[in-house]
């Protein structure tokens, strides 16, 4: 079991590359992040990192992080405003996502934290972070391990609605989770 | 309304190794305010016996007129075209409505041109300025944002702040997604040069004093960063990669530190990094967000935005470190991002006003008067002119993020902005040397 699971992670990752990464629990809203599919070539140009290519895709059968009914599916986490409080509602994705941690020591993942567009942009990076790190607090105090999980916060830089109005303000504050491949 | 359309003259020494080029996307300035109880001033077509390939008298007119000091005369109203002095009949002048007068020539040398230009005292009919200035095609917008300083600077007793540089973020969509660059561009927008390009959020860019680098924090790697770039070469280095935020650069007085946010220790906190050795000196301490920082004219001081008092505020501590102590209390519970003016006595920030975030300014001595200069819901990265004159932010408007510009007494204001891109961020640079 822990053997198989250990390769769920680059599968995943692969699996959001080729589905534009739909992260967000609701189902049809969700839209498509844009930065993540098409920038990755990019940055390599830019810093030299390079990402490994990942398992076969005949191998791609599906499995706990894939299941769209699994708590783990959600990857996106809405906050209240001026909240970083994560909500009652995700507990048992939270804890999904820290038990499949817990039990795959190799496993990586990123949280970006989030911000709507209004106010100061660098307040809003604070305010993002604090989203990401309440975030990563719940899943270290569930059993994932700290060293598992890079928090960034790109504030209100990379907003996934770019209306001015509650909607898009609403899902702008967010943090997201982004499974790694391991390098 | 006035239209000035701006060209692209590429700077090929200012181009840096990440640089792609002039950007396509030229910014464009628009007066949308405009009141005419400035000193009535009129500025003559100079005349040409080469071929000049911008309009110098245009330059000097839209700048002293963006300054709210100044309210040019209409060239419908000009009773003539004079170059020289003996065309000038001052009794002429005087009936148009005209305290000064400003007539030129652009003449052609062997290395480019020679602008002679005179400024007139058409009430006593007296010169009071007259100059000759070299020039050539490379330099031909800044030497007429040159002339306009000193025309100001004759006239207010102000120093002229036209022939200085803006940077800003310009964000365009493109067939491979978001591209964020750093542009810099003349004050009124013209002469853009990339400084960075990067499908990854850029933010924050800082002048050094001395005008030669501009510190930014920079997320490529999907990690944020702060890096400090110099313009003449296009060289930069990573000043800050710490685990966390590394972000809100602002250089010291003196240029040797800069002041940013960290949030190594767990939450964002301000920090003070000496560039020659780089080593980090936190200066404040509270589990809180503390981040913005920007020094006191003086450097004795760093400003910075903190919600320690449960929304954001205004505080100011010790360059040093030690006690902070609380700027704004009477502006409303949203108060971030400070920004001094040049000369120490003001504060420029962003407020929320009934929902609406805007820019404010507060006196800082005497009465601490607090003036709201911005009329918009999501205006935002306040900066001043060099001499404190005028006011830049970014503000929205029908094509998404523009920059707008208010004379500090709010009689004048344009908008400056790109047909398709976001343009947001400004950061008014330093009196060039």
């Amino acid at each position: 079991m822990m053997s198989r699971m250990h390769h769920l992670a680059p599968i995943v990752l692969l699996a959001c590359g080729l589905a534009g990464c739909s992260t967000s629990p609701e189902k049809g809203a969700a839209a498509p992040i844009d930065d993540r599919a098409i920038s990755s070539a990019e940055m390599d140009a830019l810093d030299g990192a390079r990402t490994e290519g990942v398992a076969d895709p005949s191998r791609l059968q599906g499995g706990a992080l894939d299941d769209p009914a699994s708590p783990l599916a959600v990857r996106v986490f809405y906050f209240e405003l001026d909240s970083s409080e994560v909500r009652a509602d995700y507990r048992p994705s939270v804890e999904a996502h820290a038990a499949y941690l817990a039990s795959n020591g190799g496993a990586r993942v990123v949280i970006e934290g989030h911000a709507d567009e209004r106010g100061s942009r660098e307040y809003n990076i604070a305010l993002g972070e604090r989203r990401a790190l309440a975030l990563r607090r719940q899943l270290v105090l569930l059993g994932a391990s700290a060293d598992q999980i890079r928090t960034v916060s790109y504030g209100e830089e990379r907003p996934v609605e770019t209306g001015s109005d509650e909607y898009s303000w609403e899902r702008n504050r967010r943090a997201e989770l982004i499974y790694e491949a391991p390098r | 309304m006035v239209l000035f359309r701006r060209y692209l003259i590429a700077l090929f020494l200012l181009l840096p190794p990440f640089c792609i080029g002039p950007a396509q996307a030229e910014l464009t300035i628009r007066i949308t305010q405009g009141e005419a109880r400035g000193l009535p001033i009129a500025i003559v077509p100079f005349g040409t016996q080469v071929p000049v390939p911008e309009d110098v008298a245009g330059i000097i007119t839209a700048d002293l007129a963006s300054s709210g000091r100044f309210a040019p005369l209409e060239s419908t109203r000009f009773p003539g075209m004079p170059q020289t002095l003996d065309g000038v009949d001052f009794a002429q002048w005087r009936a148009a409505g005209a305290e000064s007068l400003v007539i030129g020539q652009v003449l052609g040398t062997a290395t480019g041109y020679n602008i002679e230009f005179r400024v007139l005292d058409v009430v006593s009919g007296q010169q009071i300025l007259a100059f000759a200035a070299p020039a050539n095609d490379r330099n031909l917008r800044l030497t007429a944002h040159r002339i306009a300083d000193l025309i100001f600077e004759k006239l207010t007793g102000l120093k002229g702040a036209f022939a200085t540089r803006i940077a800003y973020v310009l964000v365009q969509e493109t067939a491979k997604g978001k591209r964020f660059t750093l542009q810099l561009a003349d004050s009124d927008g013209a002469n853009t040069v990339t400084l960075l390009s990067s499908p990854e959020p850029v933010l924050s860019p800082a002048w050094s004093p001395d005008g030669t680098r501009i510190a930014y924090a920079s997320f490529e790697g999907r990690r944020s960063r702060v890096y400090v770039q110099e313009l003449a070469t296009g060289a930069r280095r990573v000043v800050s990669a710490e685990e966390g935020i590394n972000g809100a650069p602002a250089f010291s007085p003196d240029g040797s530190r800069l002041a940013l946010t960290l949030s190594r220790d767990g939450d964002p906190e301000i920090y003070t990094l000496t560039l020659a050795t780089n080593e980090y000196q936190r200066i404040t301490r509270n589990p809180a967000i503390d981040t913005e920082a920007q020094w006191s004219a003086d450097g004795r001081h760093i400003f910075f935005t903190s919600d320690r008092g449960g929304s954001p505020q205004i505080y100011r501590v010790a360059a040093m470190g030690g006690e902070a102590e609380r700027i704004t209390f009477e502006q409303g519970n949203y108060n971030a991002r400070p920004v001094p003016s040049p000369d120490g006595a003001r504060l420029a920030m962003v407020t929320r006003v009934e929902g609406a975030y805007r820019i404010g300014v507060l006196e800082l001595g005497g009465r601490r008067d607090f003036t709201v200069l911005s009329t918009a819901g999501l205006d935002e990265s306040p900066t001043f002119a060099p001499n404190g004159q005028i006011l830049m932010y970014a503000t929205r408007g029908r094509g998404g993020s523009e920059l707008a510009t208010v004379s500090v007494d709010g009689r004048v204001r344009q908008r400056l902005n790109v047909p398709d891109g976001q343009v947001r961020e400004p950061a008014w640079g330093p009196f060039l040397q």
